[in-house]
């Protein structure tokens, strides 16, 4: 694998990063399977690639589209929680209402970024060539994402939002109003993954339509990929799990492709992914055995 | 404390399912009592405590504690009043987060959540102090996730959470009744230390006709959504397992001769 095709992998591994935490959040955390994931990453690349070829400032632009996946969350979570409708049929009723909603936000099916400013603009006053920059650049971002999203999780609110997904009778009888909770966490988790749609539509130079097919798939590879390679009972190495199951499933991806022996090709991804994502849900029950013979028996 | 008036609620209304689950309870339970409800199964026990607690909103009747009508109130509002210890021993606490973790849930109980940090230093010292109490050891177990611990230590711990915060009324749902008669025993001394220590009102339901005499000053046996007896202090502490295994086939008996004269 070239160093071009490895740093492609890191870059989009670290912008699925994003989805990543945002799939923890709704499936791990409120434990609420969630698709709207699939039409919340095209509207946050729809939101922003329109924003920026009307003339909005990139920044603004970015911070719009993920504020449009919040409300997209809140929407799911409002199906679910106040129309007491299944939360993931819910979602896909979202997800399915914001195809159309991400055409008539474009007005066409795709909107090119060529030539425009976007919020990857000011890297190119640097000394590096784009394919270094761009990975370092969303490595930080999503460092400080990670790093806010642990603080939060181990706030008051954050551990009421922990216990409404283990535990929401438990919870109430706490005071906590679980409905709220949920609402905000599917908002939080959608404008997550907007958000990475905005920086994706932004760094790949378009915005299209069909961006969001699989992604809901990709996100839960990393998030189970990363609970199968590493312990995550703390949130911090819950958080650092999809991360790095984000960056090992590209460079897995990437791997698969570039080799040419296996005659794999491009239109396999899907495949592959679920694969790949079966591959990740079955071997935690392999190591299940040996992890309960360790566990120390407790008396009372 | 609690007024509790003509509650009744029917479950599945309107279907060939329907079961009235309260016909109408009528309840008084002053400042500082403890009450103990009986009732075979289906009696409305459950769900008499359920609506107490705000899970369930009833058909008809009222619910004031602390002279505050909360009959429409959701659980999380109530849970400033109400405190709640649940039957399973995994009901009450959150399997996938820290003894600290639970106790810093239960510590907010009532208060508005901030998005500063959940367990800071002092509050774990507090948190270690409370949990000496228990003379189980978690004193160093804080990190621990709740799912290592047994049956009794999570109910133990669950009714410390419950008191964490002040309330106006406790609620015990059978909260002994999934543990071995040991830690039963345990979990009920505490039971009776806590109440005794706060003066709490408290209402616990129990299918152990013994306990129910055994426990708090009052025992209040529902039947088929109903109170049917309804004993105190003096009149209760001669009582027996057999004098109310009595009344209960009394009540049962005249409850079948209402019956009786009703279809005639």
């Amino acid at each position: 694998m070239s160093t071009f095709a490895l740093l492609g992998a890191v870059e989009v591994g670290l912008l699925f990063a994003l989805v990543a935490l945002g799939v923890y959040l709704s499936f791990r955390v409120l434990q609420f399977p969630d698709l709207t994931v699939d039409g919340s990453f095209p509207l946050g690349a729809a939101v922003c690639a329109s924003l920026i070829v009307t003339g909005v400032n990139p920044y603004l632009a970015t911070l719009a589209a993920a504020l449009a996946g919040a409300c997209a969350g809140m929407v799911t979570a409002w199906l679910n929680v106040r129309l007491k409708i299944l939360h993931l049929l819910a979602s896909i009723l979202t997800m399915i209402a914001l195809y159309s909603i991400n055409l008539r936000i474009m007005g066409r099916p795709n909107v090119a970024l060529l030539g425009e400013t976007t919020v990857f603009s000011p890297l190119d006053a640097l000394d590096l060539p784009t394919y270094v920059a761009l990975p370092i650049a969303l490595a930080v971002l999503v460092v400080v994402v990670k790093l806010a999203l642990d603080w939060f999780l181990n706030s008051e609110v954050g551990l009421a939002m922990r216990a409404t997904g283990v535990n929401p009778r438990m919870a109430r009888a706490q005071g906590i109003n679980t409905e709220h909770y949920i609402l905000g966490g599917m908002a939080l988790s959608n404008a997550l993954v907007a958000l990475a749609g905005a920086l994706f539509a932004q760094s790949q130079g378009a915005a299209d339509v069909t961006l969001g097919v699989g992604v809901i798939v990709v996100g839960l590879a990393a998030v189970i990929g990363g609970e199968a390679i590493m312990n995550t009972r703390a949130v911090w190495r819950a958080t650092l799990a999809c991360i790095i199951g984000s960056i090992i499933y590209r460079l897995a991806v990437a791997a698969a492709l570039n080799t040419d022996m296996l005659g794999l090709k491009a239109q396999d991804l899907n495949l592959i992914t679920a694969v790949l994502v079966t591959l990740a849900m079955v071997l935690p029950g392999v190591r299940m055995p040996f992890r309960s013979k360790t566990k120390g028996a407790s008396g009372t | 404390m609690i007024k509790v008036n003509q509650l009744a609620v029917t479950f599945n209304r309107g279907t060939p399912m329907e079961t009235p689950a309260m016909r109408g309870i009528d309840l008084n339970v002053p400042e500082g009592d403890f009450v103990t409800v009986i009732g075979s199964n289906g009696a409305g026990k459950s769900t008499f405590l359920n609506a107490l607690a705000g899970e369930l909103r009833p058909d008809s009747g009222t619910i004031l504690i602390d002279d505050q009508d909360v009959t429409s109130w959701p659980t999380a509002k109530r849970a400033g009043l109400v405190a709640r210890v649940f039957q399973d021993p995994l009901g009450g606490s959150c399997a996938d987060l820290t003894i600290e973790e639970n106790l810093a849930l239960a510590n907010a109980r009532g208060k508005r959540r901030s998005l500063g940090g959940s367990v800071g230093r002092s509050l774990r010292e507090t948190f270690k102090a409370k949990i000496a109490h228990l003379n189980l050891g978690l004193e160093n177990r804080l990190g621990d996730r709740m799912d290592l611990l047994s049956g009794g230590q999570r109910q133990a711990v669950s009714l410390l959470m419950a008191a964490m915060q002040p309330m106006k009324i406790l609620l015990l749902d059978e909260h002994t009744a999934a543990l071995d008669p040991k830690t039963a025993a345990f979990v009920l001394n505490l039971t009776r230390e806590i109440v005794t220590e706060r003066n709490l009102t408290t209402v616990m339901v129990t299918h152990s006709m013994r306990q129910a005499l055994e426990i708090g000053n009052r025992t209040v046996m529902l039947h088929e959504g109903r109170v049917v007896l309804d004993v105190r202090d003096q009149e209760r502490d001669g009582l027996q397992i057999e004098d109310l295994l009595h009344m209960f086939e009394r009540v049962r008996g005249s409850q079948l001769d209402d019956d009786a004269l009703l279809l005639s």
